[in-house]
Parts: structure tokens; C-alpha cells; sequence
């Protein structure tokens, strides 16, 4: 096996990349594939917690960096998808604890058991970043349509450039069709403008997406809610699959007002 | 609503994010390092000796940042314009 290991990250902090990574990860198992999320955030794990794997945990990439343990023995196996694992990082660390030698060395070893790794980063441009990509072949760039949000995936985007990670792919996070449609919101063809890069995928804002993580269960795993179904088309297209992009407006509540505008006006 | 803001010259936040966003990149990504400058330095010499003689310790160039927009500006000062060869002659 040699795995594609590719790393999620967004520069700006909260805008859906342990989402992506939990979600992505769950969805690619789902297709038969062997896959690891890692969680590359030391000193702010959210990984396990929005994989609902925290229980689990006996033994962090960090512990098998220092040589307490081996990889192997780091790997959290998730019960309910046959084929997916999670490797915890240490909590009560900082950065520095894993360097981008090390990083590379980990990956090395992980190519050897799976057929995806995916990486979940810390936000910022810093070490923990950098560290986290170090081993990564691809990357995917998670932002929202807010000018905060862009600016930050710019510059994320070309530092992964100059790190040379090849294809460097978009999802657009949490769009709100009935905004972008009142010309509220910057529309996914707006960023893609801003930013040109290559879309991968577009995720509308769903509730779902904040009682799955409550509970700790991937979306894609539980009903066909939007995003769940967002995701799971973004897992084919890494997989290479010719998916078109879904029709957002078919997705869109639009909130209270927007259940009552079509209750009244029919559209 | 859209009409009176379209009306008086307002747009909707959607086009001001994109305006404003656009306008911030440009800045941003205008940050280049002094590397990357006489890198264009050299390469910019390497096209205009082709057609003039140019004094090149005397070059300046430099990104001059303004509100709306970001002008790369050179001052090259040029000693002799080569003689203009006919089509065909080598």
C-alpha cells in the first residue's frame, strides 16, 4: 500500500477543518478504503472529540515520537466503520513537541499501512502548521465565504505552493445559499475568483453538522443531511470519480424566514 | 430593499466583500521579498537591453502601494537607443 497523504488545513482558525478531516476521513472508509486521520494540533486536540474517539485514547503520536510506545499502538480503530483509524496527538503539549523530520518519518510509515492519511492542522502559519504539512503530498484548503476567512486561505495557499504540495484543492465551508443568492454572501464562484485555485467541494451550513459533532458521530455516517452528503461527494472526488457539484439552493432552509417565504410564495 | 440600494449607488455586502477582499490580496500578495524583487530586477534588464542600452547600477524599482491599487514602478535610465533592425536581418 502507498497512501496519499494529504493535509487539511485553512489558516484561519474555526472554519471546518477537523470537520472536513473527521468527515472526509469516515466517507473515504465507507468506500472500502484504508484510512487515517491524524491529528496534527498538539495542545488543542479536537480530533477525537468530533470523531467521538476520546475515550479511547491510550496512547498519542507524541508518546510514539519519545518511544513509549510503537505507532501501531497509537492507531484508535473506529468500531463503526470497518477500515478507518484515528491517531490522538498529546493534549498537554505544545508545538514543539513534534518537529517536520519527524513529521515526514510518520508519514514514511503510515504510506506502508493505508491508503489515505489525512491530516488534520492546527490554523496559523506557524512550526504546528508547517510540521503538520511537512509530510503531505496534496493538501485541501477548508475556508468560508467571509473575507476573514479568504484572505487567510491565500496565504495559506501559497506557502503550500512553495512547499510544492501537489494538487492544493478548495472546499468552501458553510455557504448560505439564500445569502449568496441576495448578493449577502460571497458566492463560491466569487472565492474561486479571489483565489484561483481548483474547487473540490462545497459544504452548506448545516445544523446537522453541530448535532453530529455533539454527539461525535461523522456526518456522512448517519441520514442524507446536506452536508453529510457535501462531504461524502468531496471523498469521491479525491478518489478521482467525476461527481458534479449539487445544486445548493435544493439544501437551503434559509432559516425561518426561508420555510415561510416558500410557504408563502412557493419558491 | 435591492432596488433603492442598487438605486443609489450601494451594493449588496456580497460584491463589497469581494471588492474589499480583492483589494486586500492585492496588497497582501504584493509583500514580495527583496529576492523576489531583483529577481524581476534582472530579468526586466535582460528584456530591455534587447532594445536599449541601459544604465544599469542607476535602475530603480520598487512597489508603490496606494489606496486602490499597487503600481510596479521603474525608473531605468537609458543611454543609447540601439538602431532598429529591418525585418529579417540578423
Amino acid at each position: 500500500m502507498t497512501a496519499r497523504v494529504i493535509v487539511v488545513t485553512s489558516g484561519k482558525g474555526g472554519v471546518g477543518k477537523t470537520t472536513a478531516t473527521a468527515n472526509l476521513a469516515a466517507a473515504l472508509a465507507n468506500m472500502g478504503k484504508r484510512v487515517v486521520a491524524v491529528d496534527g494540533d498538539v495542545g488543542l486536540r479536537n480530533l477525537d472529540v468530533i470523531m467521538g474517539l476520546e475515550n479511547r485514547i491510550v496512547y498519542t503520536l507524541i508518546d510514539a515520537l519519545e518511544g513509549t510506545c510503537r505507532l501501531n499502538q497509537t492507531f484508535i480503530r473506529d468500531k463503526r466503520i470497518e477500515n478507518l483509524f484515528m491517531i490522538p496527538t498529546a493534549q498537554s503539549r505544545t508545538k514543539d513537541a513534534v518537529t517536520a523530520e519527524q513529521m515526514i518519518e510518520v508519514c514514511g510509515e503510515l504510506r506502508k499501512e493505508f491508503d489515505y492519511v489525512l491530516i488534520d492542522s492546527p490554523a496559523g502559519i506557524e512550526a504546528g502548521f508547517r510540521n503538520s504539512a511537512a509530510g503531505a503530498d496534496e493538501a485541501l484548503v477548508v475556508t468560508t465565504p467571509e473575507v476573514s476567512a479568504v484572505r487567510d486561505a491565500d496565504r495559506i495557499i501559497g506557502l503550500l505552493e512553495s512547499m510544492d504540495k501537489s494538487p492544493i484543492r478548495l472546499i468552501v465551508n458553510r455557504i448560505r445559499p439564500h445569502m449568496v443568492k441576495k448578493g449577502d454572501m460571497l458566492g463560491v464562484s466569487d472565492v474561486l475568483d479571489i483565489l484561483a485555485i481548483d474547487l473540490i467541494g462545497m459544504v452548506p451550513d448545516d445544523e446537522a453538522v453541530v448535532t453530529s459533532s455533539n454527539k461525535g458521530e461523522p456526518l456522512v455516517l448517519s441520514q442524507s443531511t446536506p452536508a453529510g452528503i457535501a462531504f461524502r461527494n468531496i471523498a469521491s472526488r479525491i478518489e478521482g470519480k467525476d461527481v458534479p457539484f449539487m445544486n445548493l439552493d435544493a439544501t437551503d432552509s434559509g432559516g425561518l424566514f426561508g420555510i415561510i417565504r416558500r410557504a408563502i410564495l412557493g419558491h | 430593499m435591492g432596488f433603492f440600494t442598487n438605486l443609489f449607488g450601494i451594493h449588496n455586502s456580497g460584491q463589497i466583500a469581494k471588492n474589499r477582499l480583492q483589494l486586500v490580496l492585492l496588497h497582501d500578495r504584493s509583500d514580495i521579498s527583496p529576492e523576489m524583487l531583483e529577481n524581476l530586477k534582472k530579468d526586466i534588464i535582460a528584456v530591455i537591453k534587447n532594445y536599449v542600452e541601459i544604465d544599469e547600477k542607476r535602475i530603480e524599482l520598487d512597489l508603490e502601494r496606494e489606496d486602490s491599487s499597487v503600481a510596479l514602478v521603474a525608473n531605468i535610465p537609458v543611454m543609447t537607443v540601439r538602431r532598429q533592425r529591418r525585418r529579417g536581418e540578423q
